[in-house]
């Protein structure tokens, strides 16, 4: 406990209330901050939309093969940062044919927030699909097959039985995967320097200026996302007391 | 109503082989056998919950082989009842009405007589997960009915439940099919409950379908070893067949006529084997002294194992038989039985 605390509460005590408010008011820490928080979203909304079909084919079937989809979903996790955006930019650089295709359809990756997404997706998503998984998991599938036999339709089935039983894993994912791609510096930095990010800005002044001029960006970064994150958590377990 | 024709079903677990199966209108048809013969696949078949591999299964006059279960008119009703955590007793049971187009009259009558017969009026606005077994299960029974579905299945209704519960909710379960003209069809491995509630019966092992007809049939007239152990048919041996006699170990037993269908076994009944002192004479016994080898406690009955030669017969008998004849292990007994009572097949 203290090992983890000790160096937090550290950190987040040293900036004086005056430099804190001066930070802020600073508008590039503001930008990346709000960009930060932006990007991660995007990422955790781009999980959900595909990641979810995804978490419900692995909950729900068993075909040939599962085990090494399972475990090139968990590629990610284990790979170290650097490596994901050098990965991520061989294939959409300019000597690969997605790369070209991307470049002649005008979406860059390289340097641009729409790069900066991408690889939060490809950091972020497997800790969605896993969370979402399990949630279905726990899910009997006899209560689908009773709700079919009662004259739901298999979509009919989802958004009144599976989802409302499911949501709950849905927005653990969210957390898990904006919580993962917030934190994400190593792969960003290869693909987009800038647009900066909070981490990689925190870096930046840290490398440029010190210690002392990273801190109150990386406090007010750590007291908004623990703020956005209480805040989901609290309305989880909001309705985990109605049920 | 139910036409089930060369039915094959081959899933990772789970093989159905050859299933062919008729099962009239409004009859309680039930379906038994050991854990893990298929009987459960064999409903979700006939709900359309499971991709079949050939055959066909009709429903009335319809082909339903390959229609989606919504479609089916067909309920199910799980041993564990699966009711819907997240809705309450009334949203379970009226889950179905979302998906019909039934007059709401209609809809508020049914529903009525069904909270009415099964007692439910007072867990209306209770979520399922404090609700005891017996109460989930007459809440999964409303849910299933409220749809008028044109078929019933019912997967082990009854084995969740305390014992001394389960006669009061069978006897319901038969008021219930009798009040409806919908088609029961239930799984069951107890024999006793099978028994109480129907006229006809299947009888499955891995996979297949061994024998079907009366409950009086597959009870006492068994036309395997299997169905004969299943059914509790404890007196089971081979035996050779010479005229109206049967040969079995160093045993001459008297069959009363020629046996019309014998394949090589004799069954009895253990609770149609007579224990007594003394010789019991009648043309139509058999009567054999023997030793009692074994006496075991079953709760409400005592089950013996007599020797007879080289033969162990086994016999039910009641505590109080079991004191008046001062029954202990090694007491020399006679044993007698019907010729009527032999089953051969």
């Amino acid at each position: 406990m203290a090992f983890i605390l000790l160096p937090l509460i550290e950190m987040m005590t040293a900036p004086s209330f005056a430099m804190l408010k001066e930070t802020i008011k600073d508008k590039d820490v503001v930008r990346s901050i709000w960009l930060s928080i932006y990007t991660a979203g995007l990422a955790a909304l781009i999980s959900f939309v595909f990641g979810t079909p995804l978490a419900y084919v692995l909950a729900r079937t068993d075909f040939r093969g599962k085990k090494l989809v399972e475990s090139i979903i968990d590629l990610p996790i284990v790979i170290p940062h650097p490596v994901v955006g050098i990965a991520l930019l061989s294939v959409a650089g300019k000597n690969h044919w997605i790369g070209e295709l991307l470049n002649q359809l005008g979406i860059r990756i390289m340097g641009s927030v729409t790069g900066i997404v991408v690889v939060l997706t490809f950091v972020g998503m497997p800790f969605y699909i896993n969370a979402v998984k399990s949630g279905f998991e726990s899910i009997s599938p006899r209560l689908e097959k009773v709700s079919r036999s009662l004259g739901a339709s298999m979509f009919s089935t989802f958004f009144r039985i599976t989802f409302p039983l499911a949501w709950r894993s849905m927005l653990v994912g969210i957390v898990m995967c904006s919580a993962r791609a917030i934190s994400e510096f190593g792969a960003v930095v290869i693909v987009a320097y800038h647009p900066m990010i909070a981490p990689v800005m925190i870096y930046e002044r840290f490398e440029a200026y010190g210690l002392k001029y990273s801190q109150p960006v990386a406090v007010w970064l750590v007291f908004i996302c623990l703020t956005l994150f209480l805040i989901l958590r609290i309305l989880t377990s909001h309705d985990k007391e109605k049920a | 109503m139910i036409r089930i024709r060369n039915l094959n079903i081959h899933l990772k677990e789970f093989n159905l082989f050859d299933i062919n199966l008729d099962i009239g209108t409004n009859e309680f048809f039930i379906l038994m056998g050991p854990t893990g013969a298929g009987k459960t696949v064999l409903l979700e078949a006939i709900a359309g919950l499971i991709p079949v591999k050939s055959g066909s299964i009709h429903i009335g006059e319809k082909n339903v082989t390959g229609l989606v279960p919504e479609k089916r008119g067909v309920s199910i009703v799980y041993q564990d009842y699966s009711l819907f955590p997240h809705l309450t007793v009334r949203e379970n049971i009226t889950y179905g009405l979302h998906f019909h187009r039934i007059d709401k009259d209609r809809s508020d009558e049914t529903f009525d007589r069904l909270v009415e017969n099964l007692n439910l009026s007072y867990i209306l606005n209770r979520v399922p997960l404090n609700l005891s077994g017996g109460e989930l299960q007459r809440v999964a029974m409303a849910r299933a009915l409220m749809v008028n579905p044109e078929i019933l299945l019912l997967d082990e209704p009854l084995s969740a439940l305390d014992p001394g519960f389960r006669e009061e909710i069978r006897a319901g379960l038969k008021k219930l099919h009798r009040d409806s003209n919908v088609t029961f069809l239930m799984v069951t491995h107890d024999f006793a409950e099978a028994l109480s509630l129907s006229d006809r019966a299947a009888m499955m092992n891995n996979g297949k379908i061994i024998q079907t007809g009366t409950m009086e049939d597959i009870f006492k007239r068994p036309d395997s070893t299997f169905v004969a152990d299943f059914v509790g048919m404890k007196n089971l041996f081979a035996a050779q067949f010479r005229e109206t006699k049967a040969l079995t170990g160093n045993l001459e037993i008297e069959l009363g006529a020629k046996p019309v269908n014998g394949h090589g076994y004799i069954a009895i009944r253990p609770e149609d084997i007579v224990l007594s002192q003394g010789e019991l004479t009648s043309s139509m016994r058999n009567s054999f002294a023997g030793n009692i080898t074994e006496i075991s406690d079953h709760g409400l009955y005592y089950e013996a194992g007599i020797m007879v030669g080289n033969i162990t017969f086994k016999s039910l008998i009641t505590k109080g038989a079991l004191l008046d004849l001062q029954l202990t292990e090694g007491t020399s007994i006679f044993v007698s039985f019907k010729s009527t009572a032999i089953h051969t097949f």
